[in-house]
C-alpha cells in the first residue's frame, strides 16, 4: 500500500485549499526555476527514467514521446497540447486533478513545453466540466499574476503562455488528433497516422499531445528524481497512479495508489469491499469503459497494471475500476456501453461507422435473448472485424467490451436466447 | 529511394510515394473508395487494407507512405479478410436496388462487391434511411446509397473551391449534404457525380435514361467553351445521351465543365434538320436541290465584294476553310470569324494564344487578369488556377469586373488604362497576364492588346523558356478561324464593316456559318444564307437555311485556347438532311461552277495542312514566335466586363437546352425549381 509520503495528488480530495497558496503549501511550484535551469535534456532524460507510462489508457512511455518532437526549432513553432477531455465512462480521474489540485498541472505544463520547446500549450477540456473549468482557468490566472507563466516563466526567461480551451462533449474528441482538429475549429474527426502529431499536429506544427494526469505527474517526479517514482510498483508498471473505483461497492471513490497493487486489494481497502462482500462479485471491467471485463476468478488475483491486465486480455486503461456485483445484468451493461460507442462514433470511417451501430443492435437484441445461437458467433465476428481496421482506437474500444463478454460471459448469452425461445414455444403452445 | 517489396515483386518508388501507388507501379491493384489521386488523402473507407509486414494490424495502403525494406502483401489471406469485413460493412446499410439505380453498371461498389462480397448478408437488423438532398438541377441524390466516402465534400471544397458540401450528424447518423439545402452553385459540381463512387450522386437530366451497356462511346472534343476539354460523348441510336470527360492532363485532367456536361440536351431541340428557302417572306421546307439553286440564283451577277461571311464560335476548321475557300472564288475577302468585333491580329499566333498553356498555369507565380472571368467563360481552366493557388505563393490581381473566381484576388480596378506600368508583385519570376475578350471585343481592344503586350513585355514575361502573355478565348472556333485565317483580307471588310454595310445595302450577299451572335438586325435588305444546327438568330434572319452538323455530329478539327490542335470524332448522324459542314460547302461550289478542289475530307485535310502547317501537328503546344502586335491608342473609360453574363447560356446548343434553361433559372435568376423547395399547400 503506498504509504502518504509517497502520494502526488495530496488534494485529490479537495480537503485543503485549491488555490496557489495552498498549492505552494503542498510543494508545487517548489524549485520550478530549478528544475528548467537543468535544461530540456535532462528533463526528458529524467522522465524516461522514470518509467513513466502515459496516463491516458494507451501507457505509451512519457519521456519517449516527448523525445520525438524536433530537436531544434523551426519556423515552425512547437506546441503542447493537454487532453483534459475525459470522457471514458467510469473514469474521473483527471476532474479531480482539475478542480482540487489545478497547479500541478500548470507547472507540469510549463516544465514538459519548456522540456519540447514549446512556447504555447493549450488545455482540452471536457466542456461539461463547468467547474473544472473555471478553477482551473483560476489556478492560470494566478499563475501568470505571480509570474509563474508568461512572459518570463517563473525568471526562467522562457516565454510560455497557457490557453484553456473548452470542448463541445463528443467522446471521440478525447482521441488525440481527433482533439486538435476540434482545437483547430473543425469537427472532432480523428486524423490519419502517419503522420503524427510529433511531425504535423496543431496548425500543421510539431505537437505532443499528453494526458492531465501525465502532466501532473510530471513536476513530483522531476522533484523527487526518476528512481523515487520508478522503485514503485513492478518494473515496466512504475510509480503511483490514480485509480477510480466505481460500481457495486461499499465506498465508491478515487484513490492513488501504487502500480500493480492487486485489485482485490485494492477494492477491499480503499474502496469498502464489493458490496456483499467479494464473493458476491460477478465481473469487472478494469480499465473504463474500453476494456474488456474480468469475471471474478481473474480478479481474485490480477494486478493492477499494464501488463498483467493485458496478459488477461483486458488493459489498465484509464484505471477506472467498475464493480458488477450478481445483482448486475452484465449482458445489459455491455449493451449500454455498446450504445454509447454507437453514439459516439465520428462516422468517418466504415468499419466504425457501420460496425459500432450493428454490435449495438444485436447486443440489445442478446440482452433479452432475442438471437439465434449462431448470432453469437456472428457477433463476434464482427467485432474482430472491426477491431484494428478503423483510422483510430474507438472502434477497438467499441469491440473489446464485447469480445470480453463472449469470451467469458458465452454460457450466460446461450442460457437467455434458450430461455427466451423456450418461452415463445410455450406461449404458442398456451 | 525507398526499395520495397510487393506481392514478390521489387520496386523503387520516390520518396512520399504511399504503398497504394508503389502498389501500381508493382502491378498489383489495390481496391479503394475514398481514394482518388487529384484529391486529398481521407483513408476513411478502410478498403486498401493490406497486410504489412511486422505491422501488428492491416495498413490502409491509400495513406501510409512507403518505407525502405517495407514487405507488403495485398492479397494475403489477411489483407482479403479485412477487405471482406469493410465489404460487409458498407453493404449492410446500402440499399440492394441495383436494378433501379442509375449507377449500376458503372458502380465501383457493385464492381468490387463481386470481387470481395459474401454471398449472403449477415445483417438482420433495419437498414437506414437518409433523406435525400436537394442540390439543385443537375445532382440527383439517393442518400440511402452514400457510403461516406467524402469525395464529393473533397471535390466541392478543395477542386471547385465552393465549400458548400460537408458531412453532419456523427456515427451512423452521419450525412453528406449540402448545409443550407442549397444547390451546389459551381460550374463544376457535375463532377461529384463522376466521383461518387456509388449511385448517391447521379446525373438529374440523365436519370432513368440510359444503362451504360447500350451506350457507343466515342471520344472526341467539346465546343462549348475555348477549353478544349476532352470528352467521351456516350450515344444510344442518333441521341446523345450524355457526355462525360475523358482524361487529358494538359487540358482539363479529369474534369468537365457544367455546360460541357449537360447542355447536350439542346442537341435535340431547334435543330434544322432540313434546308429551307423563304418564300414570299416565310420560310419553306426546301430539297438541298432548291437551296443550291435559290443561292446560286441570287449570287450569280453580284460581284465579290458585296458578298460577305461571317463564321460563328462552334464552327470546325475544315468548314471554316471550306468557306474561306467558297468566297475566295468568289471575289471576296469580307469574311470575319471574330462576331464580337475583337480585335484579335491572325498575323501574330503569340498575340491570340494562351501561350503559357494550362499546364503552364501550375509554373506560374503570379497572375493579372484583364477583362475576363475565367470562372465563366473557361471554368476548367479557372479550376487549374485555383489548383496553382492551392500550392501558395501565388498572387491574382484583376482588372475588370469579376465576381468569387474561387480564390482570393487583389482588385487592382476596372478600366483598361490601368495595365499600363503595372508592374508583377515582387519576387515573380513567372508571371502571367490574361487578357479576355471583355477586353478585346470593345472599340479600343486594339490597344488595350497593345498595352498588355507592353506590360508583359516590360515585366520580362517574354523569355525563352516563359510566355506568360495569354488571351482566354471564349469561342471554340475561334483560334481555329484566326489559325486559317478566317479574317478579311487587306482593305477588305470586318464583322462590323460588314454588317454596317449589309444595313446600307452596299453588301448584297452575307453567309452566316454558325453565326448566331450578331446583330441581326443590322443585315438590312441583304440576302442571308445560314449554315447551322440549331434554328436560333441566325436562322430566323436567312433567306436559305442549309442543315448543318453540330460538334458531335462530324469528324472534325477544332483549335483551343492554347492553339492546340485537336480532332473530334462523329458520335452520330446529323438529324434528317442536315449534313457535315465543309461537304455542304463543297456541293454548293460545284453548283456555283466553282468547284473546290477536294472530294474527301482527308484530301480537304491535305490542302488545309498545306496551306496552314500548323494543321500538322495533332494534340500537342506549337510554341508561337513572339512579334509586335496591336495598335497603340487611347483606351476608354468603360469598365472593363466579361462578355459572358450567364454562363449556361451562350450558344445555340445551349440556349435550347432544358438543363441548361433550369440551370438559369436556379443559379442566375435566383429562383429554386426543386419542388423539395417549392410551396406547399401547408405553406399558407
Amino acid at each position: 500500500m503506498l504509504s502518504d509520503k509517497d502520494r502526488i495528488f495530496t488534494n485529490l480530495y479537495g480537503r485543503h485549499d485549491w488555490r496557489l497558496k495552498g498549492a505552494r503549501a503542498r510543494g508545487d511550484w517548489d524549485g520550478t526555476k530549478e528544475i528548467l535551469a537543468m535544461g530540456p535534456d535532462w528533463i526528458i532524460d529524467e522522465m524516461k527514467r522514470s518509467g513513466l507510462r502515459g496516463r491516458g489508457g494507451a501507457g505509451f512511455p512519457t519521456g519517449l514521446k516527448w523525445s520525438f518532437m524536433p530537436k531544434t526549432e523551426s519556423d515552425r513553432p512547437h506546441y503542447l497540447v493537454v487532453n483534459a477531455d475525459e470522457g471514458e465512462p467510469g473514469t474521473c480521474k483527471d476532474r479531480d486533478m482539475l478542480r482540487f489540485d489545478p497547479h500541478k498541472l500548470v507547472e507540469g505544463c510549463l516544465i514538459a513545453s519548456f522540456a519540447i520547446k514549446a512556447h504555447a500549450c493549450y488545455i482540452y477540456i471536457r466542456g461539461e466540466f463547468y467547474n473544472e473549468a473555471s478553477n482551473l482557468q483560476a489556478a492560470i490566472d494566478e499563475a501568470y499574476e505571480a509570474g509563474l507563466i508568461g512572459d518570463n516563466a517563473c525568471g526562467s526567461g522562457w516565454k510560455f503562455d497557457l490557453y484553456l480551451h473548452r470542448g463541445a462533449g463528443a467522446y471521440v474528441c478525447g482521441e488525440e488528433t481527433a482533439l486538435i482538429e476540434s482545437l483547430e475549429g473543425k469537427k472532432g474527426q480523428p486524423r490519419l497516422k502517419p503522420p503524427f502529431p510529433a511531425g504535423v499536429g496543431l496548425y500543421g506544427c510539431p505537437t505532443t499531445v499528453n494526458n492531465v494526469e501525465s502532466i501532473a505527474v510530471a513536476p513530483t517526479i522531476l522533484r523527487r528524481g526518476a528512481s523515487w517514482f520508478a522503485g514503485i510498483g513492478r518494473p515496466n508498471n512504475v510509480g503511483t497512479k490514480v485509480f477510480c473505483i466505481s460500481g457495486h461497492v461499499n465506498k465508491p471513490c478515487n484513490v492513488e495508489e501504487a502500480m500493480s497493487i492487486p485489485l482485490k486489494e485494492l477494492i477491499e481497502k480503499h474502496a469498502g469491499g464489493v458490496k456483499g462482500g467479494w464473493d458476491n462479485l460477478q465481473a469487472i471491467i478494469p480499465g473504463g469503459s474500453s476494456v474488456p471485463l474480468l469475471p471474478k476468478s481473474i480478479c481474485d488475483t490480477v494486478l493492477m497494471d499494464f501488463d498483467a491486465l493485458r496478459d488477461v486480455k483486458s488493459g489498465l486503461g484509464t484505471a477506472a475500476v467498475m464493480v458488477m456485483d450478481k445483482s448486475a445484468d452484465v449482458v445489459q451493461c455491455i449493451s449500454r456501453l455498446s450504445d454509447f460507442y454507437k453514439h459516439e462514433s465520428c462516422g468517418q470511417c466504415t468499419p466504425c461507422r457501420e460496425g459500432t451501430g450493428w454490435m449495438a443492435r444485436v447486443m440489445r437484441r442478446m440482452m433479452k435473448g432475442e438471437a439465434t445461437l449462431e448470432e453469437i458467433d456472428t457477433l463476434e465476428q464482427v467485432t474482430y472485424q472491426v477491431e484494428g481496421h478503423t483510422i483510430c482506437a474507438l472502434g477497438d474500444a467499441a469491440a473489446w467490451p464485447i469480445q470480453g463478454l463472449i469470451r467469458h460471459f458465452k454460457p450466460e448469452l446461450e442460457r437467455r436466447i434458450r430461455a427466451y425461445r423456450d418461452a415463445k414455444v410455450r406461449a404458442a403452445a398456451a | 529511394m525507398p526499395k520495397l517489396t510487393i506481392d514478390g515483386v521489387q520496386v523503387e518508388v520516390a520518396p512520399n510515394t504511399t504503398i497504394l501507388q508503389a502498389a501500381e507501379v508493382a502491378g498489383s491493384e489495390i481496391p479503394r473508395f475514398c481514394y482518388h489521386d487529384r484529391l486529398s488523402i481521407a483513408g476513411n473507407c478502410r478498403m486498401c487494407l493490406v497486410e504489412v509486414e511486422k505491422s501488428p494490424k492491416p495498413v490502409a495502403s491509400c495513406a501510409m507512405p512507403v518505407a525502405e525494406g517495407m514487405v507488403v502483401h495485398t492479397k494475403s489471406p489477411r489483407a482479403n479478410k479485412a477487405r471482406a469485413g469493410v465489404m460487409e460493412f458498407l453493404l449492410i446499410n446500402h440499399p440492394l436496388d441495383c436494378p433501379i439505380c442509375d449507377q449500376g453498371g458503372e458502380c465501383d461498389l457493385q464492381d468490387q462487391a463481386m470481387a470481395y462480397g459474401f454471398d449472403r448478408g449477415r445483417f438482420d437488423e433495419n437498414k437506414r434511411s437518409v433523406p435525400d438532398k436537394n442540390m439543385g438541377p443537375l445532382i440527383e441524390t439517393s442518400m440511402n446509397r452514400c457510403i461516406h466516402c467524402t469525395r464529393c465534400v473533397r471535390f466541392a471544397t478543395e477542386i471547385a473551391g465552393v465549400p458548400e458540401l460537408g458531412a453532419t450528424g456523427r456515427g451512423e447518423d452521419m450525412e453528406i449534404t449540402t448545409y443550407l439545402e442549397k444547390s451546389v452553385a459551381s460550374e463544376l459540381s457535375g463532377n461529384v457525380v463522376d466521383l461518387c463512387p456509388v449511385g448517391a450522386l447521379t446525373s438529374k437530366p440523365y436519370a432513368f435514361n440510359a444503362r451504360p451497356w447500350e451506350l457507343r462511346k466515342t471520344e472526341s472534343i467539346d465546343v462549348l467553351d475555348a477549353v478544349g476539354t476532352n470528352v467521351r460523348v456516350d450515344s444510344r441510336g442518333r441521341e446523345v445521351m450524355r457526355v462525360l470527360p475523358r482524361i487529358n492532363e494538359d487540358i482539363n485532367e479529369e474534369w468537365l465543365a457544367d455546360k460541357s456536361r449537360h447542355a447536350c440536351d439542346g442537341l435535340r431541340y431547334q435543330r434544322v434538320d432540313r434546308p429551307y428557302v423563304r418564300i414570299a417572306g416565310k420560310l419553306q421546307p426546301a430539297t438541298w436541290q432548291e437551296a443550291f439553286d435559290a443561292i446560286a440564283g441570287r449570287i450569280g451577277g453580284v460581284s465579290g465584294d458585296k458578298i460577305a461571311a461571317i463564321a460563328g464560335d462552334l464552327v470546325d476548321v475544315e468548314a471554316m476553310y471550306a468557306l474561306k475557300g467558297l468566297m475566295a472564288s468568289l471575289g471576296s475577302r469580307n469574311i470575319d470569324c471574330r462576331q464580337d468585333g475583337a480585335a484579335l491580329d491572325a498575323s501574330v499566333r503569340a498575340s491570340y494564344i494562351f501561350n503559357s498553356t494550362i499546364a503552364g498555369i501550375e509554373q506560374a507565380d503570379s497572375l493579372l487578369i484583364i477583362g475576363a472571368n475565367p470562372r465563366t467563360e473557361a471554368p476548367i481552366l479557372n479550376a487549374r488556377i485555383r489548383k496553382r493557388f492551392l500550392k501558395g505563393g501565388f498572387k491574382v490581381g484583376v482588372i475588370g469586373e469579376v465576381g468569387d473566381l474561387s480564390y482570393p484576388t487583389m482588385q487592382i480596378g476596372t478600366t483598361a488604362d490601368l495595365i499600363a506600368g503595372r508592374k508583377s508583385p515582387e519576387g515573380s519570376k513567372n508571371g502571367m497576364i490574361i487578357v479576355g475578350m471583355g477586353a478585346l471585343a470593345r472599340p479600343d481592344g486594339a490597344a488595350i492588346l497593345a498595352a498588355a503586350r507592353k506590360t508583359a513585355e516590360e515585366n520580362g514575361l517574354i523569355r525563352d523558356d516563359w510566355n506568360g502573355f495569354n488571351v482566354l478565348h471564349t469561342a471554340a472556333g475561334r483560334v481555329g478561324g484566326l489559325d486559317v485565317g478566317f479574317v478579311p483580307g487587306p482593305g477588305a471588310r470586318d464583322v462590323n464593316a460588314i454588317l454596317d454595310s449589309a444595313t446600307k445595302g452596299e453588301i448584297e450577299v452575307v453567309y452566316l456559318l454558325g453565326a448566331d451572335e450578331i446583330d441581326t438586325a443590322k443585315l438590312g435588305k441583304a440576302f442571308v444564307i445560314y449554315q447551322g444546327h440549331h434554328g436560333d438568330r441566325g436562322a430566323h434572319r436567312a433567306d436559305v437555311i442549309l442543315p448543318g452538323a453540330a460538334y458531335t455530329e462530324k469528324d472534325a478539327t477544332y483549335v483551343n485556347t492554347e492553339g492546340r490542335v485537336q480532332r473530334a470524332n462523329r458520335a452520330v448522324f446529323p438529324p434528317g438532311e442536315a449534313r457535315e459542314d465543309w461537304t455542304i460547302i463543297r456541293a454548293l461550289s460545284a453548283v456555283l461552277g466553282k468547284t473546290l478542289p477536294y472530294d474527301s475530307l482527308s484530301q480537304l485535310r491535305a490542302a488545309l495542312m498545306g496551306e496552314h502547317p500548323v494543321f500538322t501537328t495533332l494534340d500537342a503546344i506549337q510554341k508561337a514566335e513572339w512579334k509586335p502586335f496591336g495598335k497603340e491608342g487611347s483606351i476608354s473609360a468603360t469598365p472593363l466586363k466579361s462578355p459572358i453574363a450567364n454562363y449556361y447560356m451562350t450558344d445555340p446548343i445551349s440556349r435550347n437546352s432544358r438543363t441548361m434553361a433550369q440551370c438559369t433559372e436556379e443559379f442566375v435568376h435566383g429562383r429554386p425549381s426543386s419542388p423539395s423547395v417549392q410551396k406547399t399547400g401547408t405553406h399558407g
